[in-house]
């Protein structure tokens, strides 16, 4: 048995919605994390809740990208798919390496199972897959299952759902990994059923032999661990980063952490995380719908907390009149955008970054308020701390925007103690100093008075105030004054939030690509490999969008050009056009609802190099 | 300290409803209540949305929050649920709180936040100049709907009945010591009040509640309820309800004794729905007069008691962990550089 050393391998788990593949792709991304790989995963659910087992809509898959080097995206086509049924073959064969290699339940192949996929009658597609060139491994997982099974004292079909620990055991050997963490993992989750626990270790262990006997795979693979920072990690999703991030916030902040939402893919998963603290003190809302969401959110920063909201494209639109509100009270409030692909109801388990411009510009009047994305899993806690910072220090609302592919996503995180994460300090009122609401200081914030503070009672709205006092004024000087210093205080926020850099590559580069986002981790592949083959490439990406950051504009200026790859239509690009009209800015799209794989950028980067040597 | 009086609830801004608008009573019941209250002005809260009654927040030296049209009950559901120990007051219109926040104040009503909501019910947008509202009556005539409205108007109580108010009341803008009874007991209700006032909009909708206010038609087409005492009325009293099954009846006091009539009891849920239900144009043969007062109260826990009582359980239940702790969850492992 030969092993190969392999510095980064993607592998695929794919069977119906019914066979465990998330917890299977879970377990393994958790070993994997253990032993200090770094990697990026990516659950790809059936859109339907209950999709008809067997078919194709049903398949659910969960991808893992791992290896000794830094890994930021969940890999491009896979070295290794893992199909517990036809189904899951006919979904995801394209999305192998060619001659890669493709695992099958054997079980999951008959004639039932290839009628349900929608293959033909007769139809081979094991063979055909053989024939073009993948390695193809049939196991009957189904039946060893049953056979391992045989006395312990569960039915068949219960016997038969842990198959997918068979499959996980058989991979953990395939790609020599401890089955210590996932031992652990069901023995804490089956501690009061004996008989279960039992069953699936047997099983996870078969699989592991079987690899080891069967003499079935021509290589195992090694992938060393990565030289990752010292430190502590944890896994973490985007979507609880971003709320452990809000909890953070509050708790530096000394306030309460309020948040309200209304349920959407791809950001309920904020709203479950932040109800499960509620010992903390987190009080979280499920509103009517996202109007009250955000106007409930309003009512609490009136209140004194740190109010925060959350939702995805066609909940953003409905905030939008609430949103406008918050800007003139001048409040704190957080709304995030976990986007999703549109318009309307669009594509909702898709990632799409299309909701930019609605995030710069979508509300009635001159209504700036701060933008600022997430750019990958682990990033969504510090962008959550760092948008919370933003509100409070300066009374403004912050768009943070993320995306389902960054929500679901998930990632080694070397969390930071809580010691090192920054002060936030509000501009509190202090009972017994006199009061004007709309009295500011040099960075045009005004002082946070809540009812039930002696002495400052105020009486705010959504109609124009005059300055200082906040009484109602249609006055048109002071209307000029006001909307001018709204944006002044917007722009300022520049002067509190790290300057742009370089991240990656040349600091005089041919090529720049600037990006936002969850592009970050394909762009930052595609950017590395192009450096590492010698090319005058950099990388920035943007944490402030709005106001864009200091320095950004001295970075840009340098390159001969400036790519910047977005998941729509184009929207950073007419934005950083409009503000740095002498930079050579070249837009790259994609909207199919998928991520750009590094490739994609790659080439395009190349392409870019290849016409400015030319002229 | 000396008692707070009405001056200290007020503010330094002229008021700018038209001369004559059934507003500016109300606010001057709302002054005179305040003070009688035992709130001080730094604790109370009111809270609006848009509309000609949704300015009055402005007018009093309490804290208030002018809001957008329909969500003044969202907003103050999260000001309440943050802070249970303030006095929030929901100011509201009936295009505001019955048409485009329908649905805020349907769910601010079963959730039963303990807040009054003052329903400023004119059948007329008013701030707008004078478009029919979803109160305005079948067949009325206005801007929008020059050959008359074609909408069924609602029922503001029956609709806060169905979604499950405790605290259901109506009054009105020219019987200013019985609005302030009604106020005074929204204020020392626990759980929302819905206290519907019916308010004259004398440039849109001038003596749309006439027959309630003037003081020859207003004995034959109110009730004036009053809880333990029987329903009757006239300016004598020489009329009474009672119930026959389910049905109420105008019956004559020269043929039925006060032992016949209907006791008002507002804990009744089912005789509430009753009472919602006199909605009755007022004139005419057997017309059921329009109640006043308190038409229904029942007790029922506090959305904001609840999540409290869920969060300070959470808190002695569960040992909290440290921030540290939190962040590194169950889960980590240590890497050598
Ligand atoms: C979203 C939105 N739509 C429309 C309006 C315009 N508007 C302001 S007040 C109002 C109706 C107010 O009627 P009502 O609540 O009965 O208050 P009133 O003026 O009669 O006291 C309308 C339609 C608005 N301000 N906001
Ligand atoms: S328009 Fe009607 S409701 Fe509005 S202030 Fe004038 S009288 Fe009052
Ligand atoms: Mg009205």
């Amino acid at each position: 048995m030969e092993t190969t050393d392999l510095l980064q391998a993607t592998i695929l788990f794919a069977g119906d919605s019914g066979d465990g593949m998330q917890l299977t792709g879970f377990q393994f991304s958790n070993t994997t994390a253990f032993q200090g790989n770094d990697l990026n995963t990516f659950p790809d659910f059936p859109a339907e809740i209950r999709a008809p087992a067997g078919t194709v809509s049903g398949v659910s898959g969960f991808k893992i990208h791992f290896g000794s080097v830094e890994i930021h995206t969940p890999g491009g086509h896979a070295d290794t798919l893992v199909a517990m049924n036809a189904a899951a073959l006919k979904k995801y064969l394209d999305e192998v390496k060619p001659r890669g290699l493709v695992v099958v339940n054997r079980g999951g192949f008959d004639a039932k199972n290839l009628h349900l996929a929608g293959y033909s009658d007769g139809a081979q597609p094991l063979e055909e897959a053989k024939a073009r060139g993948f390695e193809v491994i049939e196991v009957d997982m189904s039946r060893m299952v049953r056979e391992a099974l045989i006395d312990s004292g569960l039915g068949t079909r219960e016997a038969e759902r842990s198959k997918n620990m068979f499959a996980l055991g058989l991979v953990y050997w395939l790609y020599q990994r401890d089955l210590g963490p996932s031992e652990r993992f069901l023995e804490q989750r089956f501690y009061n059923k004996p008989e279960v626990l039992q069953a699936n270790l047997k099983v996870l262990k078969s699989g592991y032999h079987y690899g080891e006997t069967a003499e079935i795979f021509n290589h195992r693979y090694h992938i060393g661990p990565a030289a990752l920072p010292a430190g502590r990690y944890r896994n973490i999703t985007g979507n609880e980063g971003l709320a452990l991030g809000l909890i953070a916030a509050a708790e530096k902040a000394g306030l309460r952490l309020f948040y309200a939402g209304y349920p959407i893919t791809p950001a309920s998963d904020i709203l479950h995380e932040l109800s499960k603290h509620k010992e903390r003190g987190v009080m979280s809302f499920q509103a009517e719908d996202e109007i009250a969401a955000v106007t409930a959110a309003i009512g609490a920063a009136f209140g004194g907390g740190l109010a925060v909201t959350a939702t995805s494209g066609p909940g953003m639109a409905l905030k939008t009149e609430g949103i406008g509100l918050a800007i003139m009270l001048e409040l704190p409030l957080v709304i995030v955008n976990v986007q999703r692909g549109g318009p309307s109801t669009g594509l909702p388990t898709k990632t799409e970054q299309s909701d930019l411009f609605q995030a710069v510009h979508g509300r009635n009047g001159e209504a700036p308020l701060v933008v600022m994305a997430a750019q990958s899993p682990r990033d969504c806690f510090e962008a959550a701390y760092q948008a919370c910072t933003v509100a409070l220090e300066h009374m403004v609302p912050v768009i943070l925007l993320s995306d389902g592919y960054i929500g679901n996503g998930a990632e080694p995180w070397k969390f930071p103690s809580a010691e090192a994460l920054p002060p936030i300090v509000p501009p509190l009122f202090r009972e017994g100093t006199p009061y004007r609401p709309y009295e500011r200081d040099e960075n045009h914030v005004r002082r946070w008075a809540w009812p039930g503070q002696e002495g400052a009672q105020h009486r705010i709205g959504g109609l124009e105030k005059q300055d200082g006092s906040g009484n109602v004024s249609y006055e048109a000087e002071n209307h000029q004054h006001m909307v001018k210093t709204r944006a002044a205080k917007v722009e300022r926020v520049a002067q509190f939030v790290p300057e742009a850099h370089i991240e990656l590559g040349a600091e005089h580069p041919d090529v720049l690509v600037i990006g936002w986002g969850s592009t970050h981790g394909a762009i930052r592949t595609a950017v590395q490999n192009l450096v590492v083959a010698g090319a005058s490439v950099a990388q920035v990406h943007l944490r402030l969008i709005h106001p864009f950051p200091r320095g950004l504009e001295k970075l840009l200026l340098r390159a001969k050009a400036v790519l910047v790859p977005e998941l729509n239509l184009g929207q950073l690009h007419p934005l950083l056009q409009a503000t740095y009209p002498k930079v050579d800015f070249r837009p790259l799209h994609k909207i199919k609802g998928q991520p750009f794989l590094a490739s994609e950028i790659e080439e395009v980067i190349a392409e870019l190099l290849a016409t400015l040597e030319t002229v | 300290m000396n008692p707070l009086t009405a001056p200290d609830f007020t503010s330094d801004q002229d008021v700018r409803w038209c001369p004559g608008c059934g507003d500016y009573s109300i606010l001057k019941q709302v002054q005179t209540i305040l003070p009688e209250l035992g709130r001080s002005p730094s604790e109370t809260v009111f809270v609006s949305g848009i509309g000609c009654s949704s300015r009055f927040p402005y007018y009093l030296n309490t804290y208030g929050l002018h809001g957008i049209h329909g969500r003044a009950t969202s907003i103050a559901s999260g000001l309440k649920m943050l802070r249970p120990e303030l006095s929030v007051w929901v100011i509201t219109g009936d295009g505001d709180g019955l048409s485009i926040g329908g649905n805020q104040l349907i769910h601010l009503l079963r959730r039963n936040l303990d807040l009054q909501i003052l329903l400023f019910n004119n059948e007329i947008y008013g701030l707008t100049k004078g478009q029919f509202s979803p109160t305005s009556e079948l067949g009325k005539h206005t801007k929008s709907s020059p050959w008359g409205s074609i909408d069924h108007p609602f029922n503001p109580l029956a609709l806060a009945l169905g979604a499950d108010a405790t605290f259901v009341a109506r009054g009105l803008d020219r019987d200013p010591v019985h609005l302030r009874g009604v106020l005074k007991a929204a204020a020392a209700h626990r759980g929302s009040s819905l206290v519907e006032i019916y308010q004259n909009c004398n440039v849109f909708n001038d003596g749309a509640f006439e027959p309630y206010s003037d003081k020859k038609l207003r004995d034959l087409s109110r009730l004036m309820l009053e809880s333990g005492q029987p329903l009757r009325y006239g300016a004598e009293g020489e009329w009474g309800i009672v119930l026959d099954g389910l049905q109420p009846k105008v019956v004559s006091m020269a043929d039925y004794s006060l032992n016949d009539l209907w006791i008002h009891q507002p804990e009744d849920r089912t005789k509430a729905w009753i009472l919602s239900r006199f909605f009755d144009e007022p004139i005419g043969e057997n017309a059921l007069p329009r109640p006043f007062g308190m038409l229904y109260a029942e007790d029922r826990p506090r959305y904001e008691e609840l999540l409290h009582g869920q969060l300070n359980a959470a808190r002695d239940a569960r040992p909290k962990q440290t921030l540290d702790e939190l962040l590194a969850g169950h889960n980590t492992w240590t890497l050598e550089g």
